[in-house]
This record gives structure tokens, sequence and C-alpha cells, in this order.
């Protein structure tokens, strides 16, 4: 059986602008599979060529074995497109959306409706509002719904998450996880790096090049190796400190601490003792966890 | 329901959804229409004029009995040379005639306040024919054709046609059109299994149904209220009125291939369509006065073909033959717009 998605060589040029560069990688069928990186990292320009809308320069994807390019036709029955902004009819209604996306694959909501329901049953209270009435997180399911309608076997979500409450975002994931169940292979992408562990595997991605493929916790294993945490009530003072230092080789802001990572033979103690000597009395360094971000700042050094 | 059914009913539920502009369309055409049927007019009615004689004639007197009876004018009476000029300076009155006797000849004299030319020059024309009407040396006889009561409503009867289906036509679908691309809505459409020409088709049968239905009421009103005359070219009305909504549809299709952004394909219907419709065509400024450069630029303004055309038919009355070459050029317009759209809106999409 053909691997659900398969990238192999993706190049996309937009005039001097190279969106991507070489891309490549596989997505198996039944997997949830994060796309992670910062804005304007060539997310996009992948998804349009997936979803068919734009052909690549050079290299080729399948999906389900079926060529982007030349399969165009037979392929759109099979995915499940959701843009970057919610693309909805903003004057239509709840039901009239999802009644007009039902009709233009020519299926019917009552044989799917058991592919939506998990996610329409909070809409399903008011059909009758308009869409562009609604908050962001109910647009963002029902722009899911209507992509999911005619059970598409591969869901592309180009940044579903954008702009969208916190609470919303994590319900969001839950609903993903359920449909992934059902046997929906899922490409999502995301510029939050906290929403990358809810995937089973992700591809680190930036300047249209992929960083890395692996699980989450492959991504990171090996990152808390010399990774501290460090604080004081002068943080900027701190931060110019620790970069002078010789054992560390990179210190940047994470959250309201500064993360440090160190050379090999890094003493926490005689870090800490020569900081001190500088002045810099109430300083903390201990031990961090590493994450996605971490390996991010790494990655792109 | 089919996927093409449900495409028309989703864009006439747009229609019908944004109110203001539902209001605008509809509202519209029936103010042109009864603003230049009735209050705008080019003709020039009520001069006020003001007399001057020196020396009271046989002759003097017989021709102001005439500015007093001629139902263009307002006579106000008599007046001293000194007071002309204030009273033409406060817009008192319009144009004032100097009588004169020198040696045994009446001279006459007629100053008009030329502050708006096309009142100027017509009412010194109307004084000139009252004035000479004494004398009546050679008589003219005038007979007007086509339109008799010279009413300016039937020539503007097709430029405010030609204008509106601009309008609806270009301007509404292309709007439309480049909205779904600024949401997004166009990348779903493109992604499903319907074919691109069938979801241009599902965009612009509403436009031209929406047309139709304006093009239906205003010929009513143009027949009844404006009094039209009604004959076999009716007929001849509608098949080229719809070949210029197709024209128009083409025109918002074109452009909607181009630009991106609501704003830029208001901007460009309007200034590039909407414009030259009201300025070149000859809606309002005769071709035939303009620059020579302006009538080359009017030929390729659809409007100018479909004005010449519905003129002749509405006010002329004259047969279809007289608008074949008319016909053939908004034919050929039309033919070659929609195929450069078609060809260009399916390199954009694929």
């Amino acid at each position: 059986m053909n691997a659900a998605i398969e990238v192999s060589g993706l190049s996309k040029r937009y005039g001097n602008l190279t969106a991507l560069d070489n891309v490549s990688f596989t997505v198996e069928r039944g997997e949830m599979f994060g796309l992670i990186g910062p804005d304007g990292s060539g997310k996009s320009s992948l998804y349009k060529i997936l979803a068919t809308l734009t052909s690549p320069d050079a290299g080729s994807a399948t999906i389900c074995g079926l060529d982007t390019v030349n399969d165009y036709v037979k392929l759109r029955k099979l995915i499940g497109y959701m843009p970057e902004k919610f693309s909805l009819y903003q004057d239509l209604t709840v039901s009239e959306n999802l009644h007009f996306f039902a009709s233009l694959f020519g299926v019917s909501i009552k044989d799917n409706y058991d592919i939506i329901a998990p996610v329409f049953a909070q809409l399903e209270r008011f059909p009758n509002r308009r869409a562009g009435a609604l908050s962001g997180g109910m647009k963002q399911k029902l722009a899911l719904s209507c992509a999911l309608i005619h059970r598409p076997k591969i869901l592309l979500l180009d940044e579903p998450t954008t702009g969208v409450d916190a609470v919303s975002r994590s319900e969001f994931w839950d609903m993903l996880s359920t449909l992934r169940e059902k046997g929906i292979t899922i490409l999502v992408s995301t510029s939050y790096m906290d929403e990358a562990t809810r995937c089973g595997r992700i591809a680190l991605i930036d300047k249209g090049k992929i960083l890395r493929v692996n699980t989450p916790d492959g991504l990171v294993a090996g990152l808390d190796e010399n990774l501290y945490n460090a604080s004081a009530t002068r943080m900027f003072e701190l931060l110019t400190r620790i970069r002078q230092l010789p054992e560390v080789e990179d210190c940047y802001t994470f959250g309201a601490t500064l993360h440090v990572v160190g050379r090999k033979g890094f003493n926490l103690s005689s870090v800490m003792d020569k900081l001190r000597l500088e002045g810099l009395h109430d300083v903390k360094v201990y031990p961090a966890k590493g994450d996605i971000e971490d390996l991010f700042i790494k990655l792109t050094r | 329901m089919s996927i093409f059914q449900s495409l028309v009913r989703k864009e006439a539920l747009h229609i019908i959804r944004d109110t203001r502009t539902m209001v605008i369309t509809l509202l519209m055409p029936i103010v042109l229409l009864l603003l230049f049927g009735f209050a705008i007019s080019t003709e020039v009615n009520d001069v006020r004029v003001v007399a001057v004689v020196d020396q009271f004639t046989d002759e003097t007197r017989d021709i102001l009995q005439r500015l007093r009876v001629n139902e263009y004018f307002t006579f106000q009476g008599l007046t001293t040379p000194e007071d002309v000029d204030a009273l033409l300076r406060s817009g008192k009155t319009d144009a004032a005639l100097f009588l004169r006797k020198e040696e045994g000849v009446l001279k006459s004299q007629i100053v008009v306040d030329a502050s708006n030319t096309n009142t100027a020059q017509t009412a010194t024309a109307y004084i000139r024919g009252v004035v000479n009407g004494s004398s009546a040396k050679s008589l003219i006889l005038t007979s007007t054709l086509y339109n008799q009561q010279l009413k300016s409503a039937y020539n503007f009867v097709p430029g405010i046609l030609g204008m509106i289906f601009i309008l609806i036509c270009a301007i509404m679908t292309s709007v439309s059109i480049v909205r779904e691309k600024e949401t997004g809505t166009m990348s779903l459409l493109l992604v499903s299994p319907v074919k691109p020409r069938t979801i241009i088709l599902g965009k612009l049968v509403p436009y031209f149904l929406l047309s139709c239905v304006i093009l239906t009421v205003m010929l009513l009103m143009a027949y009844t209220v404006l009094g039209l005359p009604v004959s076999s070219s009716v007929i001849s009305v509608i098949a080229v009125s719809l070949l210029y909504i197709i024209l128009s549809l083409s025109i918002g299709l074109m452009v909607s291939t181009v630009v991106d952004t609501q704003l830029t394909a208001l901007i460009v219907s309007a200034v590039m369509f909407m414009l030259p419709v009201i300025m070149l065509s000859g809606m309002i400024f005769p071709v035939d006065n303009m620059p020579v450069v302006l009538q080359w630029i009017s030929n390729i303004i659809p409007a100018r073909w479909y004005i010449e055309a519905m003129r002749k038919l509405m006010v002329q009355q004259l047969a279809f033959s007289y608008i074949l070459k008319d016909v053939l050029i908004l034919l050929i317009m039309t033919l070659v717009l929609l195929a450069a759209s078609i060809v260009k809106f399916r390199s954009s999409t694929r």
C-alpha cells in the first residue's frame, strides 16, 4: 500500500523568493503528522501543492499514490483542505455553508454526519447563525466540518489553530485525535511549538527547508544534556554576562527565564560562583527540560 | 440539487443578503431614469429677458409682444442701459435685448450671461429668432425627425442602460469573484471536483438574471413613463441588450482574473469601464465633438456601440439592418473578451 503522503525533492519559487527548497518527507496512513515552523517558512506553499492548487517547480508529491500534478482530478475527492484563514462564506449561515460544501462534492450531510459529528456537535444548536457572527473557535469547527463532509482520506490543515483561544485550541486537538482514530491521515501545520507534542511525528521546517523529521520525544531526546534555566532580578545583565562565559555555547530568553546551552565541561556551581562575583547575587541556575523550541533555536542558529 | 444549482443559489444568497448593494442596484437605474427623464434636461426653458428700447415703434412693440408670448421666455419688462449690468451680475436676469434705432434702421444687440455656455447659446439663438421673426427675409422650416418634441430623455435611456449593465455585470461580478479569492473560498471551490467552468458559470448566471430583471424594469419604464414609442424594434432592443450584458459579464470576468483584491477590482472597473462609458461613449457628450484622439479611444468602448445601436432602435425606430455594424462590433468584442478571460482564468487556476 502506498504511503498517505509522499513528498520528494519538492521545490517552489515565487520570483526571487524560494518558498520550498528540496523538501522530502513521507506521511504514513493513519498518522497525525505535524509541520512545525515559523510564519513564512513555506508551510502554506507546501499545502497549496498538496491541495493541487499549484504545481511545484521541481520534485513531486503523491497522495495515496496519486500525483498532485497528473492525477489531480481523482485526488481532489480524497483530500479535505482547510486553508490558513477559515475560508467560509461569512454571509451564509452555518447550515448553508455545510450544505453548500456537501453539494460541491455531491454528498449528503445525512450519510456523512457520523464523520463530522464530533466536530459539528457544538454548532448544531445554531444552524441559522451567519458564519461571520461565529467566534474564532466556532468558525474553525465549521471550517473543519466543511472540509470533512465528503469523507476525505487525507486532511490537510494549514495553521488551523491560528487566531483561536487556548481552550478552543486544546479542544480542536482532541477532535483531531478522534478523527485520526477513525483512520483519517492528518497533515497539520502550526507555528505554536507547544502543539507539536500532540502529533505522532513532526517535521521542523524553516526557510523552505525541512530541518528534522521525528517523533516529538525523539526530537527532544538528548537536548536536556547541558541545558539550564537561569534567572535573576537583572535579567538583561545576566544575559550579557552569561554570553561572555567561555563554557557557554548559547543563551537566549525562554519565557520568564533564560535558557543556557553549556559546552562540554560546563560546571553548574562554578558558573554560579562566577556570576555572583560579577555582582548578580540572586542568580539561580538549574537544569532545564528541553523542548521543540530549544531544538528549533539550536537548528536555526 | 445539482452542483450548478447550488452554486447559483449560493451566489443569489450573497446578492440578496447584501442589502445595501441590492437596494442601490435596483433603485439606481430607476432613479437615474427618472432624473434624466424629468429633472435633468438639456432643453433651455424660461429664459429671463429684459429689454432696453430707446425709441418705441411698431416694430419694437411687435418684438416685445413676441417675447412676452413665447413660452421659452419670461419677459421681465423694460429697463435702462445702466441697470442691465447690475441685473445680469446679480443673476436676476439671463439676457438683455437692446433695440436701438440708428438712421431709421432698427439695430439690435443681445447681452447674455454666459456663465452657463449651453444656456447662453440657446438663449441667444432663441432671441435672435424672435427678433428676426419681424423682418422675416427668408422663412426656415424645421422639421424634427424621430424625436419631435426634442425630449432629452429619449437620448439618455440608452446611455443609462449602457452604464447600469457595466455597473452590475462588470463591477459586481468582478468584485464578487475577487472576494472569493481574497477570503480563500476560491481555493476551496477549486480543490473540489467541480470544474472551473462550472464555477465561473455559477458566478455569471445570477448576475445575468439580475441584469435581465433590471432590463425589463428599465424598458417598461422607458416605454410607459417616459413614453418612448413602442414598435417592433423592441425585440431588437432586447437582443442587443442581452448581447451587451454578456459583453459586460466578460469584462467583469476579465478584470477578476487580473486583479487580486476587491478594492482594485472596484477601482479598475470604475476607472477603466465606468468613467469612459459616461465621458466617451456619447451618452452625454456627442462623439463627433471630441478631439480626434478621444474619438479613436471611444471606438474601443463597448458602450459607444451599444448606445449608438440603441438610439437607432429606440429613438429612430430603425430596422435591425441599420445596426448590423454596431452589433457586429459588439459581438466581436464579446467573443474576444470571453475567450481571453477563460484562457486567463484557466491558466490562473491550473
